[in-house]
């Protein structure tokens, strides 16, 4: 395979809370120790529970938050040692699109402004140059030009995630990190967002780390799929492979877990027990184990390495061997 | 159940909001049916009159920005007599209201006490409607804890709302809703905010509560997955009208209003042929935006974004078309949308 566009190897993201003069405080591990790549024009989906470390494994990759330690990669050039003074050259090769729209909005500036000044800021083209530019953006995510000069508050949902992606497109990314963009989104508006990621990947070979936690969304969407637990990785496959061979038992209870639209097919099935623990306490060893219906003794001994299940499968089960997952 | 019947009778409600622009007709002539033991999910997007139409049956919508201007809604009480909730008197809504009607909504965290406990929250209910004595009711509040599966409940009792997950303060609001064991329950999203793992535990526990209680639960979402999971029948509301009306099954066999076939057609589902051969696969997308409820179109309200529109579409509201004798749909076009 061709050179990964985006690398990540052993990604630490470690937060401390409660830090005070008379107490240490916590470190919360949002992120423990996470490696994937994300290939040229490919679109990976990273899906968990709240509290998984999803986005802010996201976000740290744009280092909007700071890794903690471990390696980013983005063309073969390191981004987490990377000077302040060279981010913002980073960031016009790598995008983020948010869940909500509207909060990521200036409500004072026009859609024109707003995407005037990314224009702007990364020192493209002239004045005429970018008035046309910011017609064009509008155009290629399905707005009329002339929506230019309203705001915000002037547009539905759907318009505004449009406004949202016409923004992360402005500057021209490689890389496009999209963190539940259609989760906010009305059920009949969720299909149009999904139908404009689907063309703007095809014109323009963008590569994209779709976050997201509606399995059939990412199991349209994306090629491969990242599986994520307490900051861990239980799984990665293609998507075929995902959905139709599970290896691991989160995975497996994910899947059962999605309700499907379909009145006859209402059945009785594995129900995970509990919540997700805290990531500030997770269980010793495997972090799944204290829900995993298939958990023995051996699990809370030691962290399960992803291991090569398949063609680009890794599973981090112990048990996965022995497990027979397939409904 | 007291008497035969339905539960709940909303007939023709209309509900309307003043605001800065003008009169906002949100809900339009909607009718309802919950049996007694059986769920009806509601159905509809950001503006569709959905929650409002669930504000009304709870009269919860505050005089000073609108409220019930038509319509009927009749509930058959414990008692087995049938009152018309538009005209009740407000103590005796009160008296009903976390009793015989109980409701939860979307976010648990707005509706709980953030400075009271667990415990002392759901003793409250028991000790008003009740009239349980401070011991009862603290009982009852842990029994009610054990009811919706929280482990170790009578320590849980005795901390506070923010102290627990959102799946387990949504499990405190199902036990507060039904301290009183009410006849219906109406649910406004109740699992929208939490996970997938946590919204399938909700649901089996509302599915198992109805079971042994017996109540009528009238379900608000938006999700069709949820909808097929929990639904006896649906009304899929849009504009602040039913657009169609049928048992789940039939609903999703044979949708016949263009709205909910549309609905249906975008949920996402993956041709393993096209993929394998390299097409980038495209959903079946309802145009356009969501109605509008300040300014809707002239005749049916999804007309702009129909794609079986004829001019007559523009003209009125369509009537109510029998699909069959449980199935109604709102569309001049209900028997030709095949194909």
């Amino acid at each position: 395979m061709a050179e990964p566009l985006v690398s990540i190897a052993d990604l630490k993201v470690h937060f401390t809370v409660g830090r005070t003069m008379f107490s240490p405080g916590t470190v919360v591990r949002a992120v423990d120790g996470v490696s994937f790549d994300v290939g040229r024009g490919e679109v990976l989906g990273l899906v968990g529970e709240s509290g998984s470390g999803k986005t802010t494994l996201g976000r740290s990759i744009l280092r909007l938050v700071e890794p903690t330690s471990g390696s980013v990669r983005f063309e073969g050039e390191e981004v987490t040692t990377l000077p302040p003074s060279r981010l913002k050259r980073l960031r016009s090769r790598m995008q983020i699109i948010f869940q909500d729209p509207y909060a990521s909005l200036n409500p004072r500036m026009s859609v024109g402004q707003t995407l005037s000044e990314a224009l702007e800021l990364h020192a493209i083209g002239t004045r005429a140059d970018r008035a046309e530019r910011v017609g064009d953006l509008l155009e290629q995510v399905g707005l009329p030009r002339a929506v230019a000069q309203r705001f915000p508050h002037e547009f539905s949902g759907g318009q505004r995630q449009r406004i949202g992606i016409a923004r992360a497109l402005a500057v021209n990314p490689g890389f496009i990190v999209a963190d539940e963009p259609v989760s906010a989104l009305d059920v009949s508006i969720q299909a149009q967002i999904i139908n404009l990621l689907q063309d703007l990947r095809q014109e323009l070979g963008l590569s994209i780390l779709f976050i997201g936690h509606d399995l059939s969304v990412i199991e349209f969407l994306c090629d491969r799929v990242v599986v994520l637990y307490l900051g861990r990785i239980m799984e990665t496959a293609t998507a075929a492979d995902l959905y139709a061979n599970p290896r691991h038992p989160y995975t497996r209870a994910l899947l059962d877990a999605a309700p499907v639209p379909d009145p006859r097919k209402r059945r009785e099935r594995i129900t995970l027990k509990g919540d997700l623990p805290s990531p500030s306490a997770p269980p010793s060893g495997c972090v799944f184990r204290t829900r995993c219906p298939f958990a023995i003794a051996a699990c809370a001994e030691t962290v399960p390495p992803l291991e090569t299940v398949g063609a680009r499968h890794q599973v981090a089960c112990i048990r996965a061997g022995e497990l027979d997952l397939t409904e | 159940m007291a008497g035969t019947g339905p539960l709940l009778e909303i007939r023709d409600l209309v509900t309307e909001f003043r605001t800065e622009t003008g009169v906002v007709r949100a809900v339009k002539g909607v009718d309802i049916v919950v049996e007694p033991g059986k769920t009806v999910a509601l159905v509809g997007e950001s503006g569709s009159g959905k929650s409002v139409t669930s504000l009304s049956v709870m009269r919860l919508i505050p005089k000073a920005i609108g409220g019930i201007v038509g319509g009927e809604i009749l509930f058959r009480g414990r008692d087995g007599r049938v009152r018309d909730l538009v005209h009740e008197p407000e103590p005796a809504m009160r008296a009903l209201r976390g009793n015989e009607i109980s409701m939860v909504f979307q976010e648990p965290m707005t509706s709980l006490n953030p400075t009271q406990k667990i415990g002392a929250q759901i003793a409250e209910v028991a000790r008003l409607h009740r009239k349980l004595s401070r011991a009862d009711a603290w009982k009852h509040a842990i029994e009610m804890l054990t009811l919706v599966e929280i482990p170790d409940p009578a320590r849980r009792a005795d901390i506070y709302p923010h102290q627990m997950s959102g799946g387990m303060r949504q499990r405190v609001m199902i036990a507060m809703a039904l301290a009183c064991n009410p006849a219906l329950l109406i649910a406004d999203e109740p699992t929208t905010a939490l996970d997938v793992t946590v919204q399938l535990q909700i649901l089996e526990l509302m599915r198992r509560l109805q079971r042994e209680i017996g109540m009528g639960i009238l379900f608000i979402t938006h999700n069709l997955g949820v909808v097929a999971e929990i639904a006896d029948t649906v009304a899929v509301m849009y504009g602040g009208r039913i657009v169609e009306t049928a048992p789940v099954e039939e609903l999703f066999d044979r949708p016949s209003h263009p709205y909910t076939r549309g609905l249906l057609d975008s949920l996402p589902s993956v041709d393993h042929a096209a993929r394998a051969a390299g097409k980038v696969a495209r959903l079946k997308a309802i145009p356009g935006s969501v109605v509008d409820p300040r300014n809707p179109p002239h005749g049916c309200d999804f007309n702009p974004r129909c794609r079986w529109v004829i001019p007559a579409c523009r003209e009125a509201v369509p009537p109510v078309f029998p699909v069959s004798p449980t199935h109604g749909a709102r569309c001049l076009r209900w028997n030709e949308l095949d194909g």
